[in-house]
This record gives C-alpha cells, structure tokens and sequence, in this order.
C-alpha cells in the first residue's frame, strides 16, 4: 500500500516489572481500517490499545499515531482519537446531555457547537429520549450507546474501540454493530478489540490474534480461516467407528472432548463416506469460522 | 508542530507542567457544584451559627474575655481558619479519591487532550476555590452578627483561596497514597483534628509550654491560617502574619510540587 499507516507500531513493548504485556508487536493500521485486535484475556490487547491513546508510555519500539510519536505528541494525538474505554468511566454526577457537553469542553469545542453535536449524537445511539437522566438510571446498553457518542463528540480522525459490546445482550450488539457499520461506510478508521469472534468476522477487514503478548496472525478474517482452517467444518460425535473411518479417510481430524472435528475443503465428500461407511451418530457440517482459528492457535485452555 | 514536552517522559519525579486546561477540570467541577447548590450552601450558613451560638456566646458567657477580646470575637477568625481547611483538605481526599477510583473520571479525562497534570491541578484550584466559597459565605454570616471588623476582614476572601490551596495540596498527597477510601480516615483523625484544637484556634497559643507553642509555630498549617484571618478580623497585624504567609507560599509550592509527582507514579502505568 502506497499511503502512509495512521498507525504504526515496530517491535512495540510494554513491561510491568518482570511481566512483559506486550513483547516486541509490529502492525500498521491503515485510513478507512476496520482493524481488530482478538485473543484471550491477558493477551495484551488492552494494553496496547492504552499506548495508542497515549495514556500508558511504552517500553521499547516505536508507535507512531498520524504520523507522530505517541511520547512526544500526547495532546495532539488525542485530539483526534475517539476512545470507547472497557470500563465504563461515564461522568455519574452529569446527565447524558452534560456528560457529552462537559466532554467536548476537554476538547476545547465551543459551547453552541457542543450543544449542536451532543443532540445529534444523541439521536445517532437512540437515546434522545434520554438526554437529562442521570447516568445510573441507564441499563447496560444505554451506558455503551452513550459511551460511543462520547468518543465521537470530536469528530476523531481514528476510534479506538476496547471490547465495545463487552456485557450486551443481543439487541444492544446488533444496534452498536450497525453504527459502527454505519461509521466505517462514512469512511472512518476504527482499531477494536473482542472477545466476541462473530463481532470481529462482521466489523473487521484485518484483524491480529494475539497471545501471551505476541501477535500470532495478521490478515483479513476470510484469509485466515481459508489459511488455518479450510473452508469448511465436519463435526461428528467422537466415537470408535467415526476416528477408525477418519483414519482410513486420511483425513486430519481433532478431538475435542464427545467430538471430532475435520477441518476440510471436500464437506460433503467428508461427510457422506461417515455416514455410509460408518455410524458416526451425529454428523454436522458448517463454514469455518474465525472461531476456529482462534481456538486452534491460542488452544483450548482457559485464561484468566 | 510540537506539544510541549519534557527532556524524559517517562520520568515521574519532574515539576508539574502547568496549562490552561487544568480549568477545564475546575470548571466540571464547578458545574457539578452548583448543580446541587442547595445543599451545598447550607453547611456555610448553618455550621458558623451553631459555633457561635453554642461555644461563641454559650461558652463565652464563662471565659469572658481572651488578652482583652470577648470570647465570641476571638473564635470567630479561628472558625473560619478550620473552615478554610475542612473544606479543602475533605474535597482532595475524600471527594477526589471518589472521583478517581469509584466514578473513573480522572481516566475520562485523560483520554481527552488534558494530562495528568491537568487534572491534578485542576482538582487543587477546585478545592481552593471551595475553601474561598465557604470562608466568603461565613464571613458574611459573621459580619452579619457583628463579631468581625470591616473593611480590613475582607482581605479574608482572597486569604482563603491561598490556605485552600495549601490544604488542597496536603490533602491530595495522602489521595496519591492511600490503599483504599477507609485509610483516609488515618489523616483526619492524626493530622486534622489534632490541629482543629491546638492551632491556636479556642485557646491562645501563648498558654501552652513554650516548646509546644514553638512547635505548632513552625509546623502547623493551621496556625498559620489562624495567625494570619485573626489579624486581619481583628484589625490588629501580629508580626507573624509575613512569616505565615510566606510559610504558606512555600510549602503549598513544595506540596504541590509533591502531589503531582506522587499522583503521576499512581496513575501513569
């Protein structure tokens, strides 16, 4: 790609005493990016989305945001960043309307202007109805809806996103979906950060896994399930016949506790000789999914 | 293009940077004030009364006079003086360990173009600008009953501001430093009330041991406030009150100084 990264980071490191957060990460995020940071919990994502936005200083490496040194240009970095934290850090002792307003005068936006743009966000997450109540009578959602206007209020070049639908039910991740699709039409770039691999595989076109600190993969999701996984998915009950067929099918297959399951590019092919050769007892066939790229790199044990 | 920046970013133990936008965080502070202002007023009015009603004319009907002063007169400027303090010291710890810990605005507003620094300063004006609300409305309520002399109480007004600020300072040291919201209350019980009774506030200084009275002289941020507000509601300058002040200028700059540093290595990870 010809243009310049909006984002930069060369062997990036952060450390906490002995605990290297993140060890030596290398990525670029380029203009209207939709880009995702997964991996599981102590991977390092939060991290270095808090580099980004200048509020945690690295160890080592180069991180570079609009071209300038995160240590060096902080205030005019984030000027032009819009963060949506993980943590909810709404303004408790402000309404809606003023936790916007009081916001966009650490941005230094005029007053009339403010107003202009606190209504307007207010309307773009649905909670117009909502502009003078207080914060803690807002449910889950409605706190998230408003932290997004929040990291809009100063129209930022870049969003920073950390876990977005983090604690939503499934009307309030679909609406934050369909405004950052919204957002990402108009040509806005947007780092993120998930758990949720649906979310990833539907928002981001490239996307990290990391672990341990490390960037395992970089690529588009398409890419990396077509790279790691094959096309397609065959699921079976694990049982004695079903692995001695698999076997003589040549076929490379995974268990995983009462199931095996074959990454494959020939489904139907797959599943058709386990179902006449053998008695597999349950056999399901699906797309592959980032899921399965996720599990099969970062493995199934689980993280705290 | 280049913000202004230190030699060593990574350094926490460096001087402040001051910048305008520390109002910023000032002024949402002012809002959320007056916001709920109803309430807020009312200690101002309320507390001096029940002083000077209870300890002022109750009690002063037995002590008479102090060095020649009615009872009730030689407590008024003491009373603002604790005012003074009270106001400051509990907005820095009590209220700002709230906002940073409980309510995460401190990482709100870091987010924004604001630094650290900002936010910490922006805090200690806010809490010297408590200490000038409160002291101003006491000192009406006190012109009011009499017990202050005019115009030379009016310096008062601009005073408190400065021994807010001082307090503010203080208090936002033990905030950088504290475990949890419970230990705060080691600095109230070990620093604050101690100094409430032997400033010079409801007895004079000179009564106790020499070396005592010396002590509280020289380290006591209260005295200094009493020194200083009972010269000028007395209309009568001690030959302390250029000591205290500049007492005052120094160590609200070394405490300032201190707090932000200490605020740094607690929120800067």
């Amino acid at each position: 790609m010809a243009e310049n990264p909006v984002i930069e980071a060369r062997n990036l490191t952060k450390q906490f005493g002995a605990l290297i957060a993140v060890d030596g990460i290398s990525f670029s995020v380029f203009a209207g990016d939709v880009f995702g940071f997964l991996g599981p919990n102590g991977a390092g994502k939060t991290t270095t989305m808090k580099m980004i936005q200048c509020v945690s200083p690295k160890t080592a490496g180069t991180l570079t945001v609009l071209g300038m040194d995160t240590i060096t240009h902080p205030r005019t970095i984030k000027a032009e960043l819009g963060i949506l934290p993980q943590e909810v850090n709404l303004d408790t002792d402000l309404t809606c309307r003023e936790n916007l307003v009081t916001y966009a005068r650490y941005f230094d936006i005029p007053r009339i202007e403010a107003g202009k743009r606190a209504d307007e966000l207010l309307s773009f997450v649905q909670l117009r109805e909502k502009r003078d109540v207080h914060i803690d009578k807002l449910s889950g959602g409605m706190k998230r809806r408003l932290l997004l206007a929040r990291a809009l209020i100063n129209h930022p070049k870049i969003l920073i996103l950390d876990e977005p639908t983090i604690g939503l039910d499934p009307q309030g991740r679909h609406l934050i979906w369909e405004k950052l699709k919204a957002l990402q039409a108009a040509g806005n770039t947007i780092v993120l950060t998930t758990h949720y691999l649906e979310e990833a595989e539907r928002l981001c076109n490239r996307l990290v896994i990391m672990d341990g600190g490390k960037i395992l993969v970089e690529g588009s999701p398409g890419e990396l399930i077509s790279r790691y996984v094959g096309s397609d998915v065959v699921e079976a009950d694990n049982t004695p016949e079903a692995v001695s067929c698999l076997e003589e099918l040549r076929e490379k297959f995974d268990i995983h506790g009462d199931m095996v399951q074959v990454f494959t590019d020939r489904p139907r092919e797959v599943a058709k000789r386990l179902f006449e050769t053998c008695n597999p007892g349950r056999v399901m066939v699906r797309r592959g999914s980032l899921e399965d790229v996720f599990l099969k790199l970062t493995g199934r044990v689980l993280r705290d | 293009m280049t913000d202004r920046r230190d030699p060593d970013p990574g350094n926490n133990y460096i001087l402040p940077r001051l910048s305008w936008s520390c109002l910023r965080v000032w002024q949402r502070n002012w809002d959320v004030f007056f916001k709920t202002y109803q309430v807020n007023f009312l200690p101002p009015f309320i507390e001096p009364l029940l002083y000077l009603v209870a300890i002022g004319f109750g009690l002063g009907l037995f002590i008479g006079e102090i060095d020649g002063i009615p009872y009730v007169k030689f407590i008024a400027p003491a009373l603002l003086s604790i005012s003074m303090m009270n106001t400051a010291f509990f907005e820095c710890t009590y209220s700002s360990y709230v906002r940073m810990y409980y309510q995460k605005t401190f990482d709100a507003i870091v987010a924004t173009p604001l630094s650290i620094d900002d936010v910490i300063s922006g805090e200690l004006l806010w809490g010297a600008t408590r200490s000038f609300i409160y002291s101003s409305v006491m000192l009406l309520v006190f012109t009011l009953f009499g017990v202050v002399s005019l115009p030379s109480s009016l310096l008062v007004i601009p005073f408190s501001f400065l021994a807010g600020l001082l307090f503010a300072c203080i208090a936002m040291c033990f905030t950088a430093i504290t475990p949890s919201i419970d230990a705060l209350n080691y600095p109230s019980f070990l620093f604050i009330t101690p100094m409430f009774l032997f400033s010079g506030t409801f007895f004079p200084l000179s009564i106790l041991p020499s070396l005592v009275q010396q002590l509280a002289i020289i380290f006591l941020p209260l005295t200094q406030l009493v020194i200083v507000t009972r010269s000028f509601t007395l209309a009568d300058l001690s030959p302390l009150v250029p000591y205290s002040i500049a007492w005052i200028g120094i160590v609200t700059l070394i405490f300032f100084i201190l707090s932000t540093c200490l605020m740094r290595r607690r929120l800067i990870v």
